[in-house]
């Protein structure tokens, strides 16, 4: 498989008035062609800088201050704007949260989504039209000539998700990043969008970064997890690797903090103490004052290594990773 | 749509009576005009004479009765100082003064929206920051004493532009205008500027603070992650949601423009109807005063209208209330 993203020690900073903050720290990925990556971490964890990153959206005060992001083989860190502008929404897309503030409300969908064409190809009008019509069929809007006209309060929370994919689809990008697009949605149209996502990713061969805090989410729609942790991946491997055999201390906290994996009656488990704030990590490892198996080696920041030799697939960054409770 | 037209109108006809009967006892409450309009040594026969021909003999509630019947008619009263119909006197010099207010509130438009988007886009660069500075003082300098200073400058000193009065006007439709001359426009654009002094520094206010919380909308990041370019990003996802509110102080301000405008026509001499305001109520002329203000109020009632039917063609969320009937 084509490796279509591979970002190498990713560094993003943001300068406040406490110091200088990395909200991504060193952080790396490769992702292949239809293949689904979960992006898994608490609130605050950086998964939403490192989407941003990747897109060129980080805003000041923050910056990317290091690393490589390549692209279909490009690398884009040191693009111009306009080089990067012709590239967002074309080859990389990306799809937020809260469906009822990221489309305009003043502005009516077939606006919105020609306008999306029109800024990557040189198309009529009627053209752009005819593709922006495609896309609400191909995402499950009924009669979607008609919906073109409509504004975006004129449609449910789902529907208007379905829009935003939609547009994200319309120019065929090779990685679509979706930041938690169905936390704000209910239960059972999440399901639908979910299967949806996994099947139009895999029908046009797009890869696609999910990103959740939620690991039931990831469990039935991802390839490949990522765990992040104050701006850091700490683990990573196969999504059955992860949440069956989990390496890192962190890892299988988040685990059982997921309601239908604890038994009936038996009282949620929650990781103990809070997110540290990123201006007050402890030296070395980031999760050392929430962590059971902290020992001194833990003071020093342990390097990214394979979970379990020989197995390669699945690394941790942790010097007492969790042994295999399936072995 | 209708329904909703009918019930405006109606809205509109209780504030115009409510608005006449405030003047008509707030005038009778301040003094006498008969004192002031007939000669002190005029003998008792003549001031009898002179307060009946004036209808002043009358209780006061008649007069309000025989003002509403000549209303009815479109009959405002005549002026107790000229004679002739105060609605008239009025009219002729409402073109001077709606002149005034339209250059002034378009100067106003036309910088301060994009100075605005500016400052809205670069808080913290020094353009933005001397932009804003600028805007605190279009509100805080007293706008008589802002007139004064360009007198001053530009009449006085540097003898630039004319101090007083509308120029050569040419008729539009009947109605003399300034701004389809040279001379009109040299004499226009100072009073227009120091009447749209407060107003730019309001739109810009309103444009920066419109721009900034715009941009922190996701609909702003996710029409950036489409890859649309900045001017488009800036001129419809913002410029769009931001005219919302504008178009709304827009219409609000110009009605107290016209008011306003009465400093500045009495700075600038400009004859306006604001001028013949301040004359009539040194007067007592209540039938003018009446008619001023019953214009005024009507005047700020269809630019609410106006606003409102904008509004709702501006925002798709807002239908006006009965839009189906
Ligand atoms: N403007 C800013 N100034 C300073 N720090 C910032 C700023 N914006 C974001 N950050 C930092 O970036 C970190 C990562 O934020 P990010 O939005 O990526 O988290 P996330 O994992 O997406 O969380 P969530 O699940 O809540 O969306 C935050 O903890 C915050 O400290
Ligand atoms: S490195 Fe130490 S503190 Fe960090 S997760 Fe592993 S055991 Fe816990
Ligand atoms: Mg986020």
């Amino acid at each position: 498989m084509n490796v279509v993203l591979d970002v190498r020690d990713l560094c993003t900073a943001f300068a406040t008035r406490a110091g200088v903050v990395r909200a991504v720290d060193h952080v790396s990925l490769t992702v292949h062609a239809g293949e689904v990556l979960g992006l898994v971490g608490e609130s605050g964890s950086g998964k939403s800088m490192t989407g941003y990153s990747i897109m060129g959206l980080v805003e000041p005060p923050g910056r990317v201050v290091g690393g490589s992001i390549v692209l279909d083989g490009r690398e884009i860190t040191s693009l111009s704007p306009g080089e990067m502008r012709a590239l967002r929404g074309n080859r990389v897309a990306m799809i937020f949260q809260d469906p009822m503030m990221t489309l305009n409300p003043v502005l009516r969908i077939d606006t919105q989504m020609v306008e999306a064409v029109q800024a990557h190809d040189d198309v009529s009008h009627a053209i752009a039209r005819d593709r922006a019509r495609d896309a609400l069929a191909r995402v499950g809007i009924p009669s979607p000539d008609e919906r073109l006209n409509a504004y975006p309060h004129q449609f449910s929370g789902g529907m208007r998700q379905r829009v935003a994919i939609a547009i994200a689809l319309l120019n065929r990008p090779d990685l679509i990043i979706a930041d938690e697009p169905t936390t704000a949605l209910d239960v059972t149209i999440q399901g639908q969008i979910l299967y949806e996502m996994q099947t139009l990713a895999q029908e046009s061969g797009t890869a696609l970064i999910w990103i959740t805090h939620d690991l039931s989410v990831v469990a039935g729609l991802a390839d490949r997890v990522a765990v992040m942790y104050a701006g850091r991946i700490v683990e990573e491997g196969g999504t059955a690797d992860i949440i069956e055999r989990p390496a890192h201390p962190y890892t299988r906290g988040l685990i059982d903090s997921v309601p239908s994996r604890n038994r009936r009656g038996e009282r949620l488990r929650q990781i103990p103490g809070m997110t540290p704030a990123l201006t007050a990590l402890p030296e070395g490892c980031a999760f050392q004052d929430r962590c059971n198996r902290a020992t001194a080696a833990c003071a020093v920041a342990p390097p990214m290594t394979v979970a379990r030799p020989p197995y390669e697939a699945q690394r941790v960054r942790c010097h007492h990773p969790l042994p295999d409770p399936t072995a | 749509m209708l329904v909703y037209l009918i019930r405006r109108s109606l809205q509109s006809v209780v504030v115009l009576l409510a608005m006449s009967l405030l003047v008509f006892v707030g005038v009778y409450a301040v003094g006498n005009p008969i004192d002031i309009l007939i000669n002190p040594q005029a003998d008792q026969q003549d001031r009898e004479r002179s307060i009946a021909a004036l209808g002043l003999d009358k209780p006061l509630w008649l007069q309000y009765a025989l003002f509403l019947k000549g209303a009815l008619t479109g009959d405002l009263g005549n002026s107790f100082v000229q004679g002739t119909p105060a609605l008239g006197l009025i009219l002729e010099r409402m073109p001077a003064t709606l002149e005034l207010a339209v250059v002034a509130m378009l100067i106003a438009i036309v910088l301060g929206i994009p100075l605005g988007l500016w400052a809205g886009m670069k808080p913290d660069s020094l353009s933005g920051r001397s932009i804003m500075a600028g805007s605190i003082l279009g509100f805080s300098l007293p706008t008589f004493w802002v007139g004064l200073m360009l007198i001053m400058v530009f009449s006085v000193m540097l003898g630039w532009l004319p101090s007083n009065g509308r120029g050569e006007t040419r008729l539009l439709f009947g109605v003399p205008v300034s701004f389809l001359t040279v001379d009109g426009w040299r004499h226009l654009i100072m009073p227009a500027t120091n009447l749209a002094l407060f107003n730019l520094a309001l739109m810009i206010r309103l444009t920066r603070a419109g721009t900034r919380e715009a941009l922190l909308q996701d609909y702003v990041k996710f029409a950036r992650a489409k890859g649309l370019s900045n001017a488009r990003v800036i001129g419809v996802h913002v410029l769009r949601n931001i005219l919302i509110p504008i178009v709304t102080v827009i219409g609000l301000q110009f009605g107290s423009l016209i008011a306003f405008a009465i400093v500045t026509e009495s700075v600038f001499a400009w004859p306006g109807m604001g001028k013949l305001l301040i004359d009539s109520i040194n007067f007592l002329d209540r039938p003018v005063i009446v008619a001023y203000l019953l214009v005024i109020v009507t005047l700020f009632i269809v630019i609410n209208l106006v606003v409102d039917v904008l509004y709702s063609a501006l925002d798709p969320r807002v239908r006006l209330a009965d839009a189906k009937g």
